[in-house]
């Protein structure tokens, strides 16, 4: 088989179940779950097929990559097209997508307690409560399946495809598609639970803040199109005429060129997907959702399409001289994101803002022009985060499982605070947790996050970006500090509640995929060791990352100097990072504060409150478009405009009417009408009385009648 | 031969007798009287135009006794109401039953 056919088929198969799942099969949750399983493993098949095709050709991009297209809406003179196009950035984003969305969709099963029976007061919108169960005589609570369990399988389904697809496209067009597919798909999830106000109001607030982003990414790829009249990829940035008339062309905005503005459109599309500041506030929200879903959509896939749209359009941004904007909006998101999440204590917002951090860092390496460095944390820090979030439902499924043992409701199963020691009770769990955070901290060597992070350092060290290369250094010390916190309070030291004594570990759905993601965590840096480090670089597969993602681009980027500095500067950050985490929060006493929050005083309120951006976005935006909508657009034009029209024309018709009824009707027609019967009525009062009932009058008047006849006819009419 | 105007003559003085009866008598049974008096009026009239005018055709004998088998069964009906009447008013005046009216 052609591989190009394999890359059109590999997104088919979710969308496929989505619709099996929806129009036929939603009432059998075995049968729903195993054809959106089946489907992501044959995706996830199709996928390894391509990928292994991909790094069998040598030099790959460079000269040919796999793609195909057809002909789709013709516009005009040409037509937009649909195709898919692989090359080696496309071809290890499906690497990662296929792996990662696999194990989300198997982790699903059981984090949807598949096979527990149905909950005794569970709704449809709502997380199950639980369900008694009578054993032998006397009855303990277990967790209940989801009530809309097939729901879900079908929306990831959905969401699915719509990945696969903006990882497959080889245009900006179908990208967008895929992009607002899965933007669809996120807002029907994190509403998933859509009985609870506050899972509504994230869904609302994600699908209007990422709109933000996307509207202008539809103006950039509108103006790309009139600008070259093409969206493919390949046709535009491996064309250097193309791009150099693009960087010349002005805009005739704020002195941009054509390049610079149309990259800057796209950028503040990736800022809104990718939850970048100053668009970042819907993604911790988004944590309403079920787990499973904050880690497909908010670490592993829907948040990386951001980074990945930026690093697919990186020529042209490069020619427009946008690049120090994303330098410093990702470093600024990097220490920003990582500053809030030290005051969390939701153990998924932790992660969601450690999420907002890492993207960070990706998108200030691409704004140093550390392309591969971006692609490479992109990768591992999707398996890493996945994981991450996968291992927080897990441990919040444990602690449930305590909340139903003791029966108190107002334990909150997510506060960190009241979890610690569930190393014993969640052995799987608490080691591939710990895996994931030091790959996130980039604990030194052994992890994947490590080369990725030092990659980043390593090149903004020697492009000379001291300032991004310090607010990444420190922002990276941060999140060492942050995730070894999270990791301490969580399963180290001593249970806090009752409820943490009566943790439990996972099923073993859960549990497997957490294993597989992270042993990627683990190793998946092997593949992009720089080839100069000491002692490792020559060992495995020396600096293969740069040079297979190289040929993405049209010239092959410069693989940077070796330094030490950076490198002794990376693992400082970590290992510091993770031993002060460890030394502050080791002995935290069970309904004691967090030890943080005397030293830092307001700053720690400052932080816990997010620097108070959604109560400011609520004064700037929302109260002022509320003001509007109901000050101006209701009261004044819909009330006062619209239907005052509407008022005087019913007002004038019913004078109209009035006046036809009181003029014409009721003195003409109705007049006449009476005038008739009311004559003839008359008449025959009147003319009755001549019937006397007397029978020889009526002779008599016969007589006459007769007789006045006969004379007339005989004397008149007679000749 | 006593010539056609007598018998007419005759016949017009007994249908104005029959005529006055049934205008001016009271007792409904004078009235049926007045009547028959009428109908053997026109009687006169047909047999005497038959005898004078045209004696070879029988229509004028037929009629005639086309008006006795009608005025016979005329008077059995009305004598047969005025007799129901009177049961049940104890009166035969004709202006007295006059509640057939508007």
């Amino acid at each position: 088989m052609e591989i190009t056919t394999l890359i059109w088929l590999a997104p088919l198969p979710p969308l496929l179940a989505f619709f099996l799942i929806i129009l036929f099969t939603n009432r059998n949750n075995r049968l729903s779950h195993t054809i959106a399983v089946g489907a992501a493993g044959i995706s996830w098949l199709l996928s390894m097929l391509i990928f292994w095709a991909a790094i069998g050709q040598p030099h790959f991009g460079e000269e040919h990559v796999f793609e195909s297209a057809i002909s789709w809406l013709p516009v005009g003179a040409g037509s937009f097209e649909i195709g898919v196009m692989i090359d080696p950035l496309s071809a290890l984003t499906l690497f990662f997508v296929g792996w990662t969305v696999l194990m989300i969709f198997i982790y699903s099963i059981g984090y949807h307690n598949f096979g527990q029976p149905k909950g005794d007061h569970d709704h449809a919108g709502l997380p199950p409560h639980g369900a008694a169960v009578k054993h032998g005589d006397h009855t303990h609570t277990v967790p209940s399946i989801e009530p809309m369990y097939a729901r879900f399988f079908a929306f990831i389904g959905l969401f699915a495809f719509g990945m696969y697809t903006l990882v497959v496209s080889d245009n900006l067009l179908t990208l967008f598609v895929g992009w607002e597919i899965m933007g669809l798909c996120s807002y029907l999830l994190i509403g998933f639970w859509y009985g609870k106000e506050s899972a509504r109001d994230a869904a609302k607030k994600a699908f209007m803040t990422t709109r933000i982003g996307d509207v202008f990414m539809l103006l950039g790829v509108a103006y790309l199109y009139t600008a070259t009249g093409t969206l493919n990829f390949r046709a535009i940035l491996h064309n250097e005429a193309v791009l150099e008339t693009l960087a010349h062309a002005d805009s005739g905005f704020f002195g941009l060129s054509a390049a610079g503005l149309i990259g800057m459109f796209l950028f503040i599309g990736a800022i809104g997907k990718s939850a970048q500041f100053p668009l970042h506030v819907w993604l911790p929200d988004a944590m309403e959702g079920p787990t499973p879903v904050s880690a497909m959509i908010h670490a592993a896939t829907m948040v990386s399409a951001g980074v990945y749209m930026v690093i697919r359009m990186f020529p042209l941004l490069e020619a427009g001289g946008v690049l120090p904007a994303l330098a410093f909006i990702g470093a600024l998101t990097a220490i920003f994101a990582a500053t809030i999440a030290l005051a969390q204590n939701d153990v998924k917002r932790v992660l969601a803002y450690s999420t907002i951090s890492q993207l960070g860092f990706m998108v200030a390496a691409l704004g140093i022009g550390a392309y591969i460095a971006a692609a490479f944390h992109l990768v591992t820090h999707a398996f890493f985060k996945a994981l991450l979030f996968l291992g927080s439902g897990s441990v919040i499924h444990g602690m449930e499982h305590g909340v139903l043992h003791t029966g108190d409701h107002d334990v909150d199963p997510q506060d960190m605070f009241n979890m610690g020691g569930l190393r014993k009770k969640m052995p799987k769990t608490f080691w591939t947790f710990l895996i994931g955070g030091f790959a996130l901290s980039g604990f030194p060597l052994v992890t994947a996050g490590f080369w990725s992070k030092d990659e980043i350092l390593a090149d903004a060290w020697a492009h000379h970006h001291e300032t991004v290369f310090w607010t990444l250094a420190v922002a990276a010390l941060l999140t060492a500090f942050y995730t070894m916190r999270q990791i301490t309070l969580t399963f180290l030291g001593k249970p806090r509640t009752k409820e943490a004594e009566h943790a439990h570990e996972s099923a073993n759905t859960m549990t497997w995929p957490l294993i597989i993601l992270a042993v990627f965590a683990l190793g998946l840096g092997w593949i992009g060791i720089p080839e100069h480090f000491p002692v490792l670089g020559g060992l495995l597969l020396p600096g293969w990352l740069h040079e297979f993602l190289g040929g993405t681009l049209l010239h092959h980027p410069a693989a940077i100097e070796f330094e030490m500095f950076p490198l002794l500067v990376s693992i400082g950050v970590a290992l510091g990072g993770l031993t002060l985490g460890w030394l502050v929060y080791r002995n935290v006493k069970a309904g004691a504060p967090d030890p943080l929050r005397r030293p830092l005083g307001p700053i720690y309120s400052l932080l816990q409150n997010k620097y108070y951006f959604d109560e400011l976005y609520d004064f700037l935006f929302v109260r002022p478009a509320m003001w509007f909508s109901e000050q101006f657009t209701y009261l004044f034009l819909d009330r006062g405009i619209i239907d005052g029209i509407l008022h005087m024309a019913a007002r004038f018709s019913y004078w109209l009417g009035g006046f036809f009824r009181n003029a014409i009707d009721k003195p003409i027609v109705n007049g006449f009408g009476d005038l008739v019967g009311f004559s003839t009525s008359d008449f025959g009062h009147w003319f009755r009385r001549i019937q006397t009932g007397r029978v020889q009058q009526y002779m008599l008047a016969a007589g006459l009648v007769t007789f006045i006849g006969l004379f007339f006819y005989l004397f008149t009419l007679q000749p | 031969m006593i010539p056609l105007s007598w018998y007419l003559i005759f016949a017009a003085a007994l249908f104005s007798i029959g005529l006055y009866g049934v205008f001016a008598r009271k007792n409904a049974v004078g009235i049926l009287m007045g009547i028959e008096l009428m109908l053997n009026a026109i009687n006169i009239n047909l047999v005497a135009f038959w005898r004078y005018l045209n004696p070879t055709d029988m229509a004028g004998q037929v009629f005639a006794l086309m008006v006795f088998a009608v005025s016979a069964s005329e008077v059995a009906v009305g004598l047969a109401l005025v007799i129901s009447i009177y049961r049940r008013r104890k009166t035969i005046a004709a202006d007295e039953v006059h509640e057939l009216k508007w």
